[in-house]
């Protein structure tokens, strides 16, 4: 296995339908293209960003910081 | 639902009032974080202006003043001086601390009365529809100067530390990180804090001032001005345009803070 500096893990990134807006800062800021374009659309009406690649993600919560509409939760594995 | 938004916000008023992609949110998120981490919720009283940033405080389920426009810093003067024990934190922006309530600011921070006042500046006035505000740089195009901007506009950190502020820091919402540990610094610090934040509003400063809407790219352009203190310090003054200075600009704990003043000087309500 590849070694790893990742201290943390994650175990899953959930986005809340309910108050996303779609503007895709969370897409932005992540570090290791984790998240992506998706076609499901949150209950306004935009459309919602997805998780492509759980595996890369870091566990900054970065994403998490930046979300202005407090929707985006990084869930971590617990140890 | 973030977990924190589930803790402290009022769910009635949810979703967020704010365009998609607004910085304010972001601010919000980073101050319930720095709530959390300090564990001051129950002395909390937050006071808001008028704009969209005035609505920041309105979220929270804890005690807020939502008053008139440029008046947030004499409201939370009073709350502050009724219960020295509170933790005050004023949202104010650009337009209702530098504009409209330019005076009650530098007369506070004059005072040096132990307040926390973030102000979120986005170069416009953005609720109202674009209007040119007193930090609107030079040349930018808004709806009240359709040929750029000709007014020179506000160092609002520097006019703080001149007023006589103790703690003066400017930080982006392009770095959530550093904006945490600085809130919590001004929060801890017994004087004057003021806490600018840049942050972008796609509806009116991205479509007029930069011509994009795009949040993520908004985003990207104030990252890229960004300059940090240190490396400032050593910079011409020709490398120094356009670019935001960010960092902990001034801080000092030689001045008396005004609530512990007064009381001082009534000794018979001191043990009240």
């Amino acid at each position: 296995m590849k070694t790893s500096l990742k201290k943390k893990t994650t175990e899953e990134i959930i986005i809340d339908d309910k108050y996303c807006k779609g503007c895709y800062l969370c897409i932005a800021v992540c570090p290791k293209k984790v998240l992506g374009r998706g076609n499901k659309r949150s209950r306004a009406g935009y459309s919602m960003p997805q998780v492509e690649n759980l595996g890369e993600c870091l566990a900054c919560a970065l994403c998490e910081m930046t979300c202005p509409d407090l929707a985006l939760t990084v869930v971590l594995e617990k140890k | 639902m973030n977990p924190l938004a589930e803790k402290y916000l009022r769910k009635s008023a949810l979703p967020l009032i704010f365009c998609p992609g607004c910085g304010d949110g972001t601010v919000l998120n980073i101050f319930l974080r720095a709530v959390e981490e300090m564990g001051i919720f129950k002395d909390l009283a937050l006071v808001g202006g008028i704009g969209c940033s005035g609505w920041l405080p309105t979220y929270l389920q804890s005690d807020v003043l939502h008053v008139l426009h440029g008046r947030a810093i004499p409201f939370a003067t009073g709350l502050k001086l009724t219960d020295p024990r509170r933790k005050v934190v004023v949202f104010t922006g650009d337009g209702d601390c530098a504009g409209i309530g330019g005076n009650h600011f530098i007369h506070a921070a004059r005072r040096n009365i132990d307040l926390t006042v973030i102000m979120l500046n986005n170069g416009i006035y953005g609720m109202t529809g674009g209007q040119v505000a007193p930090t609107t740089p030079v040349s930018k195009r808004t709806q009240t100067s359709p040929y750029g901007n000709v007014e020179f506009p506000f160092d609002v950190c520097e006019l703080a530390k001149a007023a006589g502020a103790t703690y003066v820091a400017r930080t982006t919402v392009a770095h959530p990180r550093p904006l945490l540990t600085l809130i919590k610094e001004g929060i801890e610090h017994r004087g004057f804090s003021f806490i600018e934040v840049i942050s972008q509003c796609p509806t009116q400063a991205g479509r007029y001032m930069e011509g994009t809407s795009n949040p993520a790219e908004l985003l990207g352009l104030i990252k890229k001005r960004a300059l940090p203190v240190e490396q400032a310090r050593q910079a011409s003054p020709q490398e120094l345009e356009g670019r935001i200075v960010v960092g902990k600009l001034h801080h000092t704990r030689e001045k008396k803070e005004l609530s512990q003043a007064i009381y001082e000087n009534f000794p018979e309500e001191k043990n009240n």
